[in-house]
């Protein structure tokens, strides 16, 4: 069906080739991941899953196939972030950071000897990428930042520290963001073994457990010139431009969370009886479980309208902040109901619930609060 | 109504904030991290005769009433959730029966050495498979000449391990389920009592909560609390007070984290200004702190019904339900103020957001509280 314009109407489905590696995810979710997630909770960096993910060409899905990567479209990325998030949201966000913000800014503003250079790297998993912006001055301000980078004949010199870095420590590579000499942003792709680069402080977080969260320290740090990535004074431009992919994919790791929570509350429910009678029959229980389905369902269309607009080139800025809104609220919203269902036994480390409960909280916080997306989302109507 | 607190409430609200502040809270997060019970902490509530606070001085008590025990109870969970339900369980579910129902010889043996905090009280009537629906339990209780033989398990029991004495529901007669039920005074070396599994829980982790189990357990006939028959009523009018504790637990746990909350948000600078001059910071912090108020007056107004004699089921039961939401709410925003910060362990946040579900789950379910309230509604 076409419309007067002449555009497609609107399509609930997905492509065939887009379902079938949405059942390869799921499945290697299941079968790989599933019986390590304890393992990941007790601070175990997962670097045996990422391996495997990698040789089914899951870390660089969306470099083009020149590249060494996988090729496929934003939305089958979105697909895996989503099933992936189910099980473990810790993967999740390992995956999502390492391709959204830590392959993306490369792929779409390196130029070509950087992108030889990282691209199939990071596409076939042998280097695990890293962002980073966040300091301790500059969260929600971003561009309050003071990391420094002064350019010394061939090399840059960069000092200072970031925070909440994820992957940090554990990846090869990472797009740091600085202040140069003229006052501007700008981006370089530092590599760990660079002269100056130290890991600080590990971060003991209330979920992610295990994806590592660190400080950096930039000491006398020498970048050579050319791993500046785009221009001096272009950094701010190639953040922005990677926050709306980044949104989308936490907004997918948000929305899997709450799935995995309800999926699991809704066993139990049908499971658990008493008062003589499995508990999802009581409406307290049963109307829940109904109220859940439906933000699930509104997440899902929000997500996916989002990755459907980026996939085609087009602008999604406030699609990708409305979903990472709602699909984040959801996903706290659903663990907290989700634990209720599970009663007492919820509560417990020998279910699962508690786990989403811990993780669902940071979706809200990250990669843009639900703050700021409300301030994306309301300045999109003042123009 | 005069909604001022007297001078004795004043008083045990600062004795007892001064007290959580130096002997609590520099402690709280470590016993967190590390699932620690800390016995010196209760010696030390014991000292200043928190551990007794309604009970008349014969028993051991200082005389005082339920509002001045939820003040107790709010005022240690503001800085440890922990701390609150330890002495919530001690005071509400295994001294307040003894009090109520136990006899002249039961009330001297049991509840002065309790009042006193020489013991610690626990309560068992939760199993595997009767949370909400504690009528099905089974464990049986069998009369055998001059005592009775208990047989079965209870889970989730508060103070569990560490408790000397339990007050337990068993089954005196399996065919009658409601009216089957009896309540039995515990003490932890009676033959054939022993501590099961500790559960390790997401929040509330200083709290010890384990298994009992009971094989062949002699218990004398004399520790029969009530009648034959009466369990089950006692148990449940236990936890119409009871709840009303957990409910102060859950003000003073959303109290901690509002106060977290509001001082960060006016420290926090970016975008040249603290971000408590945000409307979408400052509104959140006005809406917390109105529902803090709130759940607080429901909270004392059933503690002062209890105290004046006044029937407070309803009004314990809306109580529980509205400061658990709220708790569960202010705990939750208060994370989102602090930012990332507010999801690291360097931040007390995220601990109370931790505490803070539990407080919708036990002492009835959020869900049970409902089922309280409306037939109570219904039937008036």
């Amino acid at each position: 069906m076409t419309t007067q314009k002449g555009g497609r109407a609107m399509d609930f489905h997905f492509t065939e080739e887009q379902l079938l590696l949405r059942k390869m995810v799921r499945d290697f979710a299941e079968k790989e991941i599933l019986p390590l997630v304890g393992r990941m909770e007790k601070g175990w960096f997962p670097r045996e899953i990422l391996h495997k993910m990698a040789s089914f060409g899951l870390m660089g899905m969306t470099v083009p196939e020149k590249y060494g990567g996988a090729g496929l479209d934003f939305t089958s990325y979105i697909l895996a972030i989503h099933e992936i998030s189910k099980v473990s949201a810790t993967i999740g966000v390992i995956l999502s950071v390492h391709s959204s913000v830590g392959t993306n800014p490369i792929l779409y503003f390196g130029n070509e000897a950087q992108k030889g250079k990282y691209l199939p790297k990071l596409a076939s998993g042998e280097y695990l990428g890293a962002f980073c912006l966040t300091e301790a001055d500059a969260g929600s301000d971003a561009k309050n930042l003071k990391t420094k980078a002064v350019r010394k004949r061939d090399s840059y010199v960069i000092n200072g520290s970031k925070m909440f870095v994820t992957n940090g420590g554990e990846a090869d590579t990472y797009i740091v963001f600085t202040r140069t000499e003229d006052g501007s942003i700008t981006a370089f792709i530092v590599e760990k073994n660079m002269p100056g680069f130290r890991v600080g402080k590990e971060e003991k977080k209330m979920g992610l457990h295990g994806s590592k969260t660190v400080q950096l320290h930039f000491e006398n740090l020498h970048v050579p010139a050319e791993n500046r990535l785009g221009k001096e004074g272009e950094g701010l431009k190639i953040a922005m431009a990677n926050l709306d992919a980044g949104r989308i994919g936490i907004a997918a790791q948000a929305l899997g969370i709450a799935e995995g929570a309800y999926g699991l509350s809704l066993q139990y429910a049908k499971n658990r009886w008493q008062f003589g009678r499995p508990v999802h029959e009581f409406q307290g229980v049963g109307f829940k479980l109904a109220d859940i389905a439906t933000r699930i369902e509104a997440s899902k269309l929000l997500v996916y309208r989002a990755s459907h607009l980026r996939s085609r080139g087009l602008d999604c800025k406030k699609e990708a902040s409305m979903a990472k809104l709602f699909a984040s609220q959801t996903a706290v919203d659903t663990a907290i109901a989700a634990m209720q269902i599970f009663g007492g036994n919820g509560y417990t480390e020998d279910y699962p619930l508690e786990r989403y409960f811990r993780d669902a909280k940071i979706t809200q916080i990250y990669e843009g609060t639900s703050e700021i997306q409300k301030m994306v989302i309301s300045n999109q109507f003042l123009r | 109504m005069d909604f001022r607190l007297n001078e004795e409430h004043q008083m045990i609200r600062k004795m007892v904030r001064d007290f959580a502040v130096k002997e609590v809270a520099p402690t709280a997060a470590e016993r967190d991290e590390n699932e620690r019970f800390d016995r010196s902490i209760f010696d030390k509530m014991a000292e200043l005769g928190l551990t007794g606070i309604p009970w008349p001085e014969q028993y051991g008590g200082i005389g005082s009433d339920f509002l001045a025990y939820c003040i107790a109870v709010e005022e240690l969970s503001r800085v440890c959730a922990s701390t609150g339900v330890t002495l919530s369980a001690h005071t509400s579910l295994a001294s307040w029966p003894l009090f109520k129902f136990g006899t002249e010889e039961q009330k001297q043996k049991y509840l002065t050495p309790l009042a006193r905090g020489e013991k610690i009280g626990a309560y068992g009537l939760t199993e595997p498979g009767s949370g909400s629906d504690a009528g099905s339990m089974v464990t049986t209780a069998r009369r055998e000449g001059d005592h009775y033989v208990l047989n079965g398990s209870k889970i989730f029991i508060t103070n569990g391990g560490v408790a000397d004495i339990y007050i337990v529901f068993a089954l005196t007669d399996p065919s009658s389920k409601h009216h089957g039920t009896s309540a039995f005074i515990i003490e932890k070396i009676f033959p054939g009592f022993s501590t099961g599994k500790k559960e390790k829980k997401m929040g509330i982790r200083s709290s010890t909560t384990t298994e009992i189990i009971f094989e062949d357990c002699i218990v004398p006939e004399e520790n029969l609390l009530g009648e034959e028959g009466q369990g089950f009523k006692i148990a449940m009018m236990t936890l119409d007070g009871g709840r009303n504790g957990i409910a102060a637990q859950a003000v003073g746990i959303a109290q901690g984290a509002l106060d977290a909350a509001v001082a960060y948000a006016k420290e926090r600078k970016q975008f040249g200004k603290p971000i408590a001059a945000n409307q979408g910071i400052s509104f959140k912090l006005a809406d917390m702190a109105t529902a803090v108020e709130a759940a607080r007056l429901l909270t004392y107004q059933a503690a002062w019904l209890e105290s004046n004699g006044l029937p407070y089921g309803k009004e314990s039961a809306m109580s529980k339900l509205f400061a658990g939401d709220t708790a569960m709410k202010v705990t939750t925003e208060a994370v989102q103020i602090f930012g990332g910060y507010g999801y690291t362990k360097d931040y007390p946040v995220e601990r109370f957001m931790r505490d803070a579900k539990i407080t919708q789950i036990y002492e009835g379910t959020q869900e049970i509280q409902r089922l309280v309230i409306s037939r109570m509604l219904i039937r008036d």
